[in-house]
């Protein structure tokens, strides 16, 4: 049995999904007796490719090509369909990310695999394995099986952690994978990214305000807070509504579902939509002046107060710690 | 321009979950559906690019009766015609992909649009789906459109930024939140959605490649601890976070 785990990469570095999907296909391998088998794609990536084996792979395929210095959804589909047969995989890893998201069906169709999207636990009974989801953006939670014998699972980020690495080394092998113009017609052409700004949905800690701010500039506190304990910033959907925030920072059923270690919402009361989409965070703080707002009902630690008084005070403390 | 989008009768996002008897859905009793938002950026975008192209935008959805509910939304933001595909059974994604995809080709669209992913399932698949059944390009959690002479110039969400895609028609869009904002329906449009007719077309049954084997409720979390009541607190949480909970 094999296991094959795309490693996604941007500007030749791993993400930390790359590492998460190795080390869980390691995790599922040990108990299913299999091999994984990491996918590596890119411009000039050979040199990271070693890394994977540190967190479980015992073979790394690279597929190189300057074209694919960018993502491209159609070849790189092509590519790891291409890869799967030739390895005669039988079960596909890939970050529940835009990337993994985006390139996840195509691969389906192309192996006629099932897919279990956004998983966020992987059990084996009896030699099936069970992928359990959120549902409902976390309202529900759903056993699933895959019944196609190609088995294609997505992964949710910052739920499989990859821990360090083990040392360990693998082998790289280089797949010639030959690519036409008609495989590139998607493909990205340019990257923007917002400088040093961190994703609610790749973040390990999350700092989020709400309505209870009263006023756009008011978020300047909260991105003071993020700033001391290295978080992104998130928003509930009022004041992504409102125009206070932009969308990307949006938490909630129709926003981001988030995992982070810590998640600390600030004068945010706690709709249903906002706690289906961040309640399976690991540690939960809340900052609210009602003490019977519905946050406090998921919060592991709260305080019930002003948060215009509060946070001030949060950021200092944790400089004060970070400064020791 | 030939224009499709495929919209989703949804639970709206204030139910509370509840499972139903048979231990893998959810219990529909008194819970209200709406026209999935995400796919309700798609209709928008549709319109828009009717606007711009002329044409015409036909809205279809695979589903019951209750689909039709949707159906006459979309219709009363401005679709011309609405198509229920017939059947009220339980698919997975494969399986709506299927049925979707016959339908586009027996249409004959140029541009297909829909929602990054149905906020019940949340598995954000059958976009992609439909587009690799079809051998068409595709762009998902797309935020920002240009067409122009047959060329797309997409703008996509991805983490901490954007991708700019350029890919060509015919070709599938899948709509993220920021694309645009949706319209409201006019009295005229909801009177003259009335008037439209849903074409009914019964669909193949198809096998589904996953199964649901149960469905629950998340485990609830035990209850919390209050800290304090002012600014005094923050000294006792963030020793809290760091010593008894370690996570900074």
């Amino acid at each position: 049995m094999k296991i094959l785990a795309f490693a996604e990469q941007r500007n030749s570095q791993f993400k930390k999904v790359a590492f998460e999907a190795v080390k869980a296909a390691r995790t599922l391998a040990d108990k299913l007796n299999a091999d994984v088998v990491a996918v590596v794609i890119g411009n000039s990536v050979a040199s990271i490719a070693g890394q994977l084996g540190g967190y479980g792979a015992t073979k790394v395929i690279v597929a190189e090509d300057p074209r694919l210095e960018f993502y491209s959804t159609t070849a790189y589909a092509k590519i790891i369909a291409e890869i799967a047969k030739q390895e005669s995989a039988d079960i596909i890893f890939l970050p529940a990310s835009s990337m993994g998201k985006d390139v996840a069906p195509r691969i389906a169709v192309k192996l006629n695999a099932g897919i279990a999207s956004d998983c966020t636990a992987l059990t084996v009974d009896g030699g099936t394995i069970k992928a359990t989801r959120p549902v409902y953006a976390g309202k529900g939670m759903i056993d699933v099986n895959i019944k196609t014998s190609i088995k294609i699972f997505t992964l949710r980020p910052n739920v499989f952690t990859a821990g360090n690495s083990n040392g360990a080394s693998a082998s790289i092998e280089n797949k010639k994978v030959e690519l036409s113009d008609a495989d590139f017609i998607v493909s990205v052409k340019e990257v923007k990214t917002a400088s040093g700004k961190k994703d609610v949905s790749e973040a390990d800690i999350i700092v989020s305000g709400g309505r209870g701010l009263k006023a756009p500039e008011n978020f300047k506190m909260i991105e003071d807070l993020a700033a001391s304990l290295g978080a992104a910033v998130g928003a509930s959907r009022a004041v992504v509504d409102a125009g206070w925030r932009p969308h990307d920072e949006q938490v909630g059923q129709t926003g981001k579902t988030v995992s982070p270690t810590l998640y600390v919402a600030v004068a945010i009361s706690g709709a249903v939509q906002h706690l289906a989409g961040m309640s399976s965070s690991k540690y939960i703080v809340a900052i609210n002046k009602d003490k019977d707002a519905p946050i406090f009902s998921v919060a592991d630690y709260g305080i019930v107060g002003d948060a215009f008084e509060v946070v001030p005070a949060l950021t200092a403390e944790v400089t004060k710690l970070h400064g020791k | 321009m030939k224009i499709l989008v495929f919209v989703n009768h949804v639970p709206d996002t204030e139910t509370k979950v509840k499972v139903g008897a048979d231990g893998k859905l959810i219990d529909p009793t008194g819970v209200n559906f709406m026209l999935n938002p995400y796919d309700e950026l798609a209709v928008e975008e549709a319109l828009r690019t009717r606007e711009k192209f002329t044409g015409e935008v036909v809205v279809a959805s695979l589903g019951g009766d209750s689909n039709k509910e949707t159906l006459r939304k979309s219709l009363a933001m401005g679709c011309d015609k609405a198509v229920l595909l017939k059947d009220a059974s339980v698919r997975d994604s494969f399986a709506v992909a299927g049925a979707l995809a016959d339908y586009a080709k027996e249409y004959g669209a140029e541009i297909i649009f829909f929602g990054k992913q149905s906020i019940d399932y949340d598995g954000a698949q059958v976009g992609g789906l439909v587009a690799e059944m079809l051998g068409l390009p595709s762009v998902s959690v797309v935020v920002k459109l240009e067409i122009k002479d047959g060329n797309i110039v997409a703008e996509r969400e991805i983490e901490g930024g954007h991708e700019i895609v350029h890919t060509k028609l015919p070709a599938v869009i899948i709509a993220q939140k920021g694309l645009n904002d949706p319209r409201y329906p006019s009295l005229k449009g909801i009177m003259d959605a009335k008037r439209k007719p849903i074409e009914e077309k019964t669909i193949a049954a198809v096998e589904s490649r996953v199964e649901v084997v149960e469905m629950r409720k998340p485990a609830a979390k035990a209850q919390g601890k209050i800290i304090g009541t002012d600014a005094s607190a923050a000294a006792e949480l963030v020793r809290l976070l760091h010593e008894e909970a370690k996570v900074i």
